[in-house]
């Protein structure tokens, strides 16, 4: 076990007498790409949040690299270098990328100017780290030109600054085309790269094992497989369990919490 | 080592010329020249500026002898400050996706207040602290409507309007305050006096246009208008009080009428209790002809400052031109419509 960024133990969140997450555990270690699949109402929002400190477990335990934390909420996920990345990826379109990389935290000096250089240095640091680097764009560029991977790209990017160890991307690949797609996993490969962990969530197996190291499948609430790449071989597995999961065959019997 | 370096891919970048690459990066390798790219980071600007300098050709040609006077210009030069003042912080509402009708009767309030210090005896720049306070004061009470109660800033700000000129009628009964002694003060002298010929209060709405210009690209505030006027959800997510910018927007309209109101004053040496009323719709228009995106999350203080001059020139210029005084109406209309069209083709929208 190298670095351990964070570990979810036990985790279980329940909506008056539903339960959301019957007890999760999940672990994502440095620069590694996680595979977060799972139907909807499997409850991944609910575990992202719970992540990003938006909302609290009702029960179980959260260890930051080994220790134990207490009264987890949004500002402890930050301090703990843990960013997410929205499904609307949360861009104003008609300004520059580095307004949008700085959106919330400008770089400013005493009287609340900006740092116009500084920013484009930092901005252009944290592009070039996750490939994000075009003759046709820079950082002055308007944010609304870009396609709908680059934006993601510079969603990433913002992600990346304050050193975020965890960028968790939520459904990045929606509603892209394929090159676009593989922008986004270019941006990911880069960012692990350069140290950053990412829990990618996504709706289209393929995708997600394409670009993950690691997969968790959450049914019900529950993790019903924890694979690495090698142990599951091909998309195909992951795809076909998944089927079983939704349509459960023959033997009639669930494999739920079991593990490969 | 060499080898590395070059595979490495940013070394060799390093050799050449910094600023080259960074132009190729930004795709900018197009636009050799300074100007080039003056006019394309500023498209709305130029534009309005364009719009203004046709029309002025059209001025002149129509009847040189009147345009080549210096009086000319002067005439509108000294109403133009009143119209600046309001017009930059409207800008800002305007980009942070509200707007703000309540100014008219702001003006009126703050030109009151001003008028009944002065007329008690007491300093003129006393009466001026007063005045922005009250401006102040007023604007936070619109924005508190807008933001905190939810209103819809069109109506909320429009019934502020009528509710305030409304008071000004009732306690004054439309009596106007006349300010004999203050061409005579020291403070009337810095603020309203002339200046080789051009009157101070246009060099004070300059200074007041560039610090807003500067604040509105290169402050936090600035930045966090153009957020939130562009998308108010991410602006919440990525931590910027939204509601609190808003409110400072109309704070600041607050104060920049109230600057209008004692300017307006100053040029008369007296008060009306209709102060202010005759200022919308030209200030209005000047911020969209000025090339300020109606939409929200961005927008040009120089190019709607230069927006206000085009909407004040065309009274006197219609007059000016030998054609009667109602055909002003008319141009009025066809210049905002003319530039809002020359705006929508030169700027795109980004969703």
């Amino acid at each position: 076990m190298q670095n351990r960024i964070i570990e979810l133990k036990d985790i279980k969140k329940s909506y008056g007498q539903v339960y959301a997450l019957g007890g999760v555990d999940l672990h994502v270690d440095q620069g590694e790409v996680v595979g977060l699949v799972g139907d909807n109402g499997a409850g991944k929002s609910t575990l992202i949040k719970i992540l990003a400190g938006a909302v609290r477990p009702t029960t179980g335990e959260i260890l930051v690299r080994g220790e134990p934390v207490s009264n987890w909420n949004a500002g402890r996920s930050r301090e703990a270098g843990i960013e997410t990345v929205f499904q609307d990826r949360a861009l104003a379109v008609q300004q520059t990328i580095i307004w949008n990389i700085f959106m919330g935290r400008e770089l400013v000096g005493p009287l609340g100017f900006l740092k116009v250089r500084k920013q484009r240095e930092e901005a252009e640091r944290l592009m070039r780290e996750i490939g994000f680097t075009s003759k046709v764009f820079g950082p002055s560029s308007i944010v609304g030109q870009l396609s709908g991977g680059e934006r993601q790209g510079v969603a990433i990017a913002r992600a990346m600054y304050n050193q975020s160890d965890l960028i968790i991307l939520d459904e990045p690949t929606t509603a892209l085309s394929l090159t676009e797609t593989a922008k986004v996993f270019h941006f990911v490969r880069q960012a692990r790269a350069a140290g950053r962990s990412i829990l990618f969530i996504g709706h289209n197996i393929h995708h997600v094992f394409d670009i993950s190291d690691r997969f968790v499948v959450l049914d019900r609430g529950r993790v019903a497989l924890q694979a690495t790449k090698a142990e599951l071989g091909s998309a195909e597995a992951l795809v076909r369990f998944m089927e079983e999961l939704a349509h459960p065959g023959g033997a009639g019997v669930q494999s739920t919490g079991g593990t490969v | 080592m060499t080898d590395t370096a070059n595979r490495d891919g940013q070394s060799p970048a390093k050799a050449l010329d910094a600023d080259t690459v960074r132009r190729v990066a930004e795709g900018k390798h197009a636009d050799r020249s300074r100007l080039r790219r003056f006019l394309r980071d500023h498209r709305p600007a130029v534009g309005s500026f364009v719009v203004l300098v046709v029309m002025l050709a059209c001025f002149f040609v129509g009847n040189p002898e009147v345009f080549s006077q210096w009086n000319m210009y002067r005439a509108v030069l000294i109403g133009l400050p009143v119209v600046l003042f309001v017009v930059v912080p409207l800008v800002y509402v305007v980009t942070v996706g509200e707007i703000d009708l309540s100014f008219p009767a702001t003006i009126g309030m703050a030109g009151w207040v001003f008028a009944l210090v002065v007329q008690a005896g007491y300093d003129p720049f006393l009466g001026i602290i007063a005045a922005v306070l009250t401006g102040l004061v007023l604007g936070l009470c619109v924005g508190w409507l807008v933001v905190y109660a939810n209103l819809s800033s069109l109506i909320a700000t429009l019934g502020m309007n009528f509710m305030l000129r409304g008071l000004i009628q009732i306690n004054t009964e439309g009596k106007s305050i006349a300010l004999v002694g203050l061409p005579k003060t020291l403070t009337f002298q810095i603020f309203g006096g002339q200046f080789f010929g051009i009157p101070v209060q246009v060099l004070w709405a300059m200074l007041f246009v560039a610090i807003c210009s500067f604040i509105y690209n290169r402050h936090r505030f600035g930045v966090h208008v153009h957020m939130v006027g562009d998308n108010p959800d991410a602006a919440q997510q990525m931590g910027i009080n939204i509601k609190l910018v808003r409110l400072k927007t109309f704070a600041f309209v607050g104060l920049g009428a109230a600057l209008a109101g004692v300017a307006a004053v100053m040029i008369n040496y007296t008060w009306w209790p209709t102060s202010g009323d005759g200022y919308l719709l030209p200030a209005l228009a000047s911020v969209f002809v000025g090339g300020t995106a109606p939409w929200g999350g961005i927008g040009t203080i120089i190019g709607s400052a230069i927006g206000s001059f085009t909407v004040s020139f065309i009274q006197s210029g219609v007059v000016g031109a030998g054609l009667s005084g109602f055909y002003v109406q008319f141009f009025y209309g066809l210049i905002i419509i003319l530039s809002l069209l020359g705006h929508r083709w030169n700027q795109v929208r980004y969703r």
